[in-house]
């Protein structure tokens, strides 16, 4: 690990949403490095800060104060266009409410992130199908967002974030909105891609079952790092 | 990227057609009105051109009263003298003055009696009023010194009373009058404006003046003015000659009418100019009101699908590429609706120009512009909303609810 170049690597990284008296301190000097194909797991109650080190992460949103380096690049360096170019071709999203576009199938879906890549027609729909029958969605393809269950939208949303061969994946509370089986068959499939194919995973959740998928365990409260441990009973 | 725009673009207009096609329809009335006012121009600009042709380029009328009339009417104008043809002859770029008489008559021959413009003046005639000889010759100076009784047909008496005889020769009776027909004149075509001028039966002024109509009046008089001369000078001078030759006071209207052919023709299509103006006006008026539909319906869309756009950008779109998936879907609904229009206005110059009987010209030129226009305003009227959808922060849009 000594050497190689941190996929994450935070230095006293603040946000302070609104002004005055209405300032609220979300994230209060967080540092933290996250070594290549990693599996880390946040924990923390609702309003820790948990979903704001996510925006952060995946440069949806800038932090007020403290330094974030991607793969060892200044983030606070790049201008917008220069982080959706990083986005998109290292980062893949997985959002507690799927966030799948309503009017696309799954096929169109998962081709959506390769289309701002500029792959060309064929080999997008070859990756996306591909995606798709690796997370054994192979015949819900034509499927619309509403016509798949909960636990197909989301291995939709998986798909999605993987057919771009990220080398980060930020998962936000993915199995919250599932039942226990579902959410045993989405970590499944988070473990399995950090293990086989060496992403680094950064997953947000509350729920202990959950984190102990992960190898390392981060936890937080009211915006700091109130525990960072090696999570020895893992999940297989 | 665009194809994808495009089709993403067609499947929102699909998902709601009302909206839709309450947003197209200020585009369709528009570039309708933009196609069919344009078709219909360059329709009247043509018959216009014919018209001129028709009767004559470089040619100036001279009529008593106010306006020109039907042959045989009456007009409380007195009529002209030779000696005003004489004075007229010396205004400079007067190339050749023919100068008429004419009245309705039965015309026999044989067993077929039609009644036709008789129409009396000399040989210039047929080059001011670009005649061409069918057949046989034109007038000599005999035959005006003599009043001879000799006639020359035009192209639809020729056929009312000959059919496919040869009429070279034939005599013919123009009232009580028996006259040898000795030349036909080619035909010129169907005039819109109702003179038929085809229909005639051409004579020397003295013989109608003494042997048909039993007066030396000149009812009109024809002036060639020449190829690069200002024919409204002219027209200036003439007026101004009979002015003074009919002794009207300063400051007392004419009591005749000098016109030259492009006014006459444009007379006859001032209906046209009319419709023209409204077509245009209500043209201007739905392109806006379109335009503005399109940016107020893309506004609301942007905000309905802000969640949306959030995503994207946390897919990988830059801020460019929202703007142009926003501008594509704007132009896409505003082709659509030009499409449309240009469809719309295509038959409905069609069935205008049927009803104004002008001839129905339909350039691609026209749809190509009407087509760009179209364009044109998808662009104009996209960018505000397709800016407002590019400048969302993408954790701003994804928190939207
Ligand atoms: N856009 C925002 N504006 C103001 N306060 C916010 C905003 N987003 C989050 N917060 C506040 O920041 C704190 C951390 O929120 P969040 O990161 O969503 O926590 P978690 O995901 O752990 O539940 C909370 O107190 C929350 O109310
Ligand atoms: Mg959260």
């Amino acid at each position: 690990m000594s050497g190689e170049t941190p996929v994450i690597r935070l230095d006293r990284l603040t946000k302070i949403y609104g002004q005055g008296d209405a300032a609220v301190v979300a994230l209060d000097g967080v540092s933290l490095e996250v070594p290549p194909g990693q599996f880390l797991a946040v924990m923390g109650h609702s309003g820790s800060g948990k979903s704001t080190l996510m925006n952060l992460l995946g440069f949806l949103d800038s932090p007020t104060d403290g330094k974030y380096w991607f793969q060892g690049v200044d983030v606070s360096t790049l201008d917008a266009d220069q982080r959706a170019l990083i986005r998109r071709q290292f980062v893949g999203f997985v959002f507690q409410g799927f966030h799948l576009l309503p009017r696309l199938s799954a096929l169109e879906n998962v081709e959506v992130p390769l289309i701002y890549q500029r792959v060309p027609a064929p080999e997008r729909r070859r990756r996306a199908l591909e995606a798709l029958e690796a997370l054994g969605l192979g015949d819900r393809v034509r499927h619309v967002p509403t016509k798949l269950s909960g636990g197909q939208q989301q291995r939709v949303a998986i798909a999605r974030a993987l057919v771009v061969r990220p080398s980060l994946l930020l998962a936000d509370e993915p199995t919250g909105n599932l039942d226990s089986a579902r959410s045993i068959e989405i970590m499944e499939i988070l473990s399995d891609l950090n293990r086989r194919q060496g992403i680094t995973v950064v997953l947000v959740t509350h729920e202990p079952d959950m984190a102990l998928w992960a190898e390392r365990i981060v936890e937080f409260r009211d915006g700091r790092i109130l525990s960072d441990r090696r999570n020895d009973r893992r999940t297989a | 990227m665009i194809r994808q725009s495009i089709w993403m673009a067609l499947r929102e207009i699909l998902l709601n057609p009302l909206r839709s096609s309450l947003t197209m329809l200020g585009m369709v009335i528009g570039v309708a009105s933009v196609v069919a006012l344009v078709s219909l121009g360059q329709g009247t600009t043509a018959q216009v051109t014919a018209e001129i042709s028709r009767m004559g380029r470089n040619l100036v009328m001279v009529f008593p009263g106010s306006g020109p009339r039907r042959a045989g009417a009456v007009s409380d104008a007195p009529p002209f003298e030779m000696a005003d043809v004489q004075a007229l002859e010396r205004v400079p770029d007067v190339v050749s003055l023919a100068p008429v008489s004419s009245t309705s008559r039965p015309v026999i021959y044989g067993n077929r009696n039609i009644t036709t413009q008789v129409t009396g003046s000399s040989d210039a005639f047929l080059q001011v009023r670009e005649y061409a000889l069918d057949s046989g010759r034109g007038f000599e100076e005999s035959d005006l010194a003599g009043a001879r009784p000799v006639c020359l047909l035009g192209y639809q008496t020729r056929q009312d009373l000959f059919g496919d005889q040869d009429p070279l020769g034939e005599t013919i009776r123009v009232g009580r009058l028996a006259c040898e027909v000795i030349g036909t004149l080619a035909s010129k075509g169907q005039s819109q404006s109702g003179m038929d001028q085809d229909s005639l039966v051409l004579m020397p002024l003295t013989t109608v003046q003494r042997r048909v109509v039993g007066n030396t009046w000149i009812g009109s008089m024809f002036l060639k003015v020449a190829e690069d001369a200002d024919s409204a000078r002219v027209m200036d001078e003439v007026q101004a000659i009979l002015r003074e030759r009919r002794r009207i006071q300063a400051g007392a209207e004419d009591n005749f009418t000098v016109r030259d052919t492009r006014e006459i023709a444009a007379a006859f299509t001032s209906a046209s100019t009319a419709l023209t103006a409204l077509l245009g006006a209500i043209a201007a008026v739905s392109l806006l009101v379109g335009g503005i539909g399109i940016m107020n319906i893309l506004l609301v869309s942007v905000t309905e699908r802000t969640r949306e756009i959030g995503l994207r950008m946390a897919l990988g779109a830059r801020a460019r590429e929202v703007l142009l998936q926003f501008l594509i879907e704007s132009v896409v609904i505003s082709l659509l609706g030009g499409l449309i229009g240009i469809l719309l206005g295509v038959l409905g110059s069609l069935a205008a120009s049927g009803w104004m009987q002008i001839p129905w010209i339909v350039r691609p030129e026209t749809l190509m512009m009407a087509f760009g226009v179209a364009a044109a305003i998808g662009v104009v009227f996209g960018i505000l909303p397709a800016r407002k959808a590019a400048r969302l922060e993408p954790i701003e849009a994804l928190r939207h609810e």
